[in-house]
């Protein structure tokens, strides 16, 4: 007789199903299909379903980018092209240097014994936990005050001659402000997660190309790099999400003109008359780019995610 | 000899970008908070102008009703949440642990809500918790219930199932992997001895997934007192204290309060109850290493 791959289960099983994957995703359905809706269809809560979808909630909230101009908009108040590009720049460069840093010191406190190898790992493993909100006193303080060019000086006056501003120039408020404290938070977490995955790259193949002549970097590059992509790959969203999705600490390093989106919305939540359709807008855009990459990826995130825990 | 040199070198050429980001932008700023926590000081002033007033922060906050306030808010919500998270991620993880079609995409479909981010959660669930427009009480009204004052009264009640839903299926995913990395054998053995289901989960299952469950329940555990923009949003804190958490109390005594001294003092507390959680998991992986390596060295032995 034939045997199934699968196991047959009782439809009670797939009623719980149903019903886990409607709770984990329902809440975000619904505020899909909040956004689509006018304020009046969402107060006036005529049924779910029945309503004319619109995109007006988007052209709101994209106003600033927009090529047209819009009818039913006199000003355009909500920056949110300026910050969605904002928060694109801080996440995807400070992604990039993250993983290149992390790597690198992933490798050498794998492969290596050398004086201060094990400070290095204890210290990676203590600040894992330091919450974001347990820098904000220091990082508000040193990046408005000690990290700064003294106008004084050569660079410092250049700087402030091209990009304006009128004291010294501080790395408060600027982009690399912020994309310096997102890889150093994310750091300990990429070198743990990469860490697991060097161990499993077999040394010999290491040692043959050394053999060959190759140098310590061509055998990291050409050898190790390409055989931990998964690992690569697993970080490389972890450390993209924390850095898209962070507000404390970049409403306390941003300016005007470095708003990321998440503080753009939290200002506009706490505003006394809360735009339910545009609000909604803007946190889809915002949530995007994330469920694109668990749909695309979904196995590298899990792999990530039991690596640390189950593994090691 | 050059070439040996260089050999030398190598680990400290990997390692010199991380520990320069990490000595400049993490290190020193804890450390620079320490120092802060013991002076009186304003945003305002750069920290040479402030003044040394020894422990008079710790002080005061020690005896101060909100921080205490705040502090039982945070272990409560923290318990609450760890506690309910194992036991549901670990109930589904045992119910769904079979060979069925799609398990992929419900694992997808469950780590959906971890990926996005927390302002956009608080977002959706202020919604769903609002008085008169939102999804909860608009079914509690049409089944003929009175809607409940979810943002109000409840609020910590309403934060707390905010965060189960968002993550309940992180423990679920890594009590799922554990499960079905157990060794085959030892569920053949209880099966063909007769167990019943209920009696391999108890003594055979539960047991055997241990080490990953305790390693699993302190992450979340330090990850639970990192929440911050959920209740934010939702919540704004209160009203009055009842949602405010640490994380929250920090950043509202400075950029409100401004009070960096008192702050950094804060931020200390809760770092140093961070680090115990942090040792006690590191202490428990090092016994759990060395008791794993002490009975691979019997079985050795043995053959």
């Amino acid at each position: 007789m034939a045997k199934s791959d699968y196991d047959r289960q009782n439809p009670a099983f797939y009623a719980l199903l149903a019903v886990l994957i409607f709770m984990s995703v329902g809440p975000i359905a619904l505020m899909f299909i909040n956004s689509f809706k006018l304020d009046v269809d969402i107060i006036s809560g005529t049924s779910g379903l029945l309503f004319l979808p619109t995109i007006q909630n988007y052209e709101t909230a994209l106003c600033d980018v927009l090529p047209y101009e819009l009818d039913h908009l006199d000003f355009c108040s909500l920056k949110f092209g300026g910050a969605f590009i904002n928060s694109l720049i801080i996440a995807l460069i400070s992604t990039v240097l993250t993983l290149v840093i992390g790597c690198m010191a992933a490798y050498a406190l794998v492969r290596f014994r050398f004086i201060g190898r094990d400070t290095a790992s204890l210290t990676t493993l203590m600040v894992r936990m330091v919450p974001p909100a347990v820098l904000l006193v220091p990082v508000f303080g040193l990046w408005n005050n000690e990290f700064c060019i003294d106008k004084a000086t050569l660079v410092g006056g250049f700087i402030r001659d091209v990009f304006g501003g009128r004291g010294d120039v501080c790395l408060a408020g600027t982009h690399s402000g912020i994309i310096l404290i997102y890889i150093a938070m994310n750091l300990p977490f990429v070198i743990w997660i990469l860490q697991s995955f060097i161990v499993q790259v077999p040394y010999s193949l290491e040692e043959a190309a050394r053999v060959d002549g190759a140098t310590p970097f061509q055998v990291f590059f050409k050898v190790v790099l390409p055989l931990i992509k998964p690992g690569l790959a697993a970080a490389a969203i972890f450390t993209f999400r924390i850095a898209w999705n962070e507000y404390l600490l970049a409403s306390a390093l941003s300016d005007r003109n470095t708003k990321t989106v998440p503080i753009l919305i939290v200002n506009n939540m706490s505003e006394f008359n809360v735009e339910w359709g545009v609000i909604m807008a803007t946190g889809m855009l915002l949530a995007i780019p994330p469920i694109i990459f668990t749909l695309l990826a979904s196995r590298q995130i899990i792999t990530g995610m039991t690596a640390g825990a189950v593994k090691g | 000899m050059q070439r040996a040199t260089l050999n030398r070198m190598t680990p400290y050429a990997f390692m010199a970008p991380a520990a320069i980001v990490m000595v400049i932008a993490l290190l020193y700023p804890l450390l620079y908070m320490v120092w802060g926590s013991f002076r009186d000081w304003n945003p305002a002033q750069t920290i040479g102008e402030t003044e040394f007033v020894g422990f008079k922060n710790y002080i005061t906050l020690f005896y101060d009703p909100a921080f205490r306030e705040s502090l039982s808010v945070t272990l409560r919500f923290a318990v609450i949440v760890v506690s309910v998270e194992m036991v549901i991620g670990v109930g589904l993880a045992l119910l769904l642990d079979r060979n069925i079609r799609g398990m992929s995409v419900l694992r997808t479909l469950f780590i959906l809500p971890m990926m996005i981010a927390p302002v956009v959660v608080g977002l959706m669930w202020r919604y769903m918790y609002h008085p008169t427009v939102g999804t909860f009480n608009r079914w509690l009204k049409s089944i003929g219930l009175e809607g409940v004052d979810w943002l109000g009264q409840n609020a910590l009640m309403s934060v707390i199932i905010a965060d189960i839903w968002q993550w309940t299926p992180f423990i679920f995913i890594l009590a799922l992997a554990a499960l079905q990395s157990l060794p085959r054998s030892a569920l053949e053995a209880a099966r063909i001895d007769g167990a019943t289901p209920w009696q391999q989960i108890w003594h055979i299952k539960i047991p055997l997934m241990m080490p990953v469950l305790i390693v699993t329940c302190l992450l979340r555990l330090i990850d639970a007192f990192k929440v911050l923009e959920v209740i934010l949003v939702m919540t704004e804190g209160g009203p009055g204290l009842s949602t405010e958490i640490l994380a929250l109390r920090i950043s509202r005594t400075a950029t409100e309060f401004r009070e960096l001294g008192v702050a950094a003092a804060m931020s200390n507390y809760l770092l140093i109850l961070l680090l115990i959680l942090t040792a006690a998991m590191f202490a428990y992986t090092k016994i759990q290493e060395a008791r794993e390596a002490r009975i691979r060295a019997a079985a050795e032995e043995d053959m």
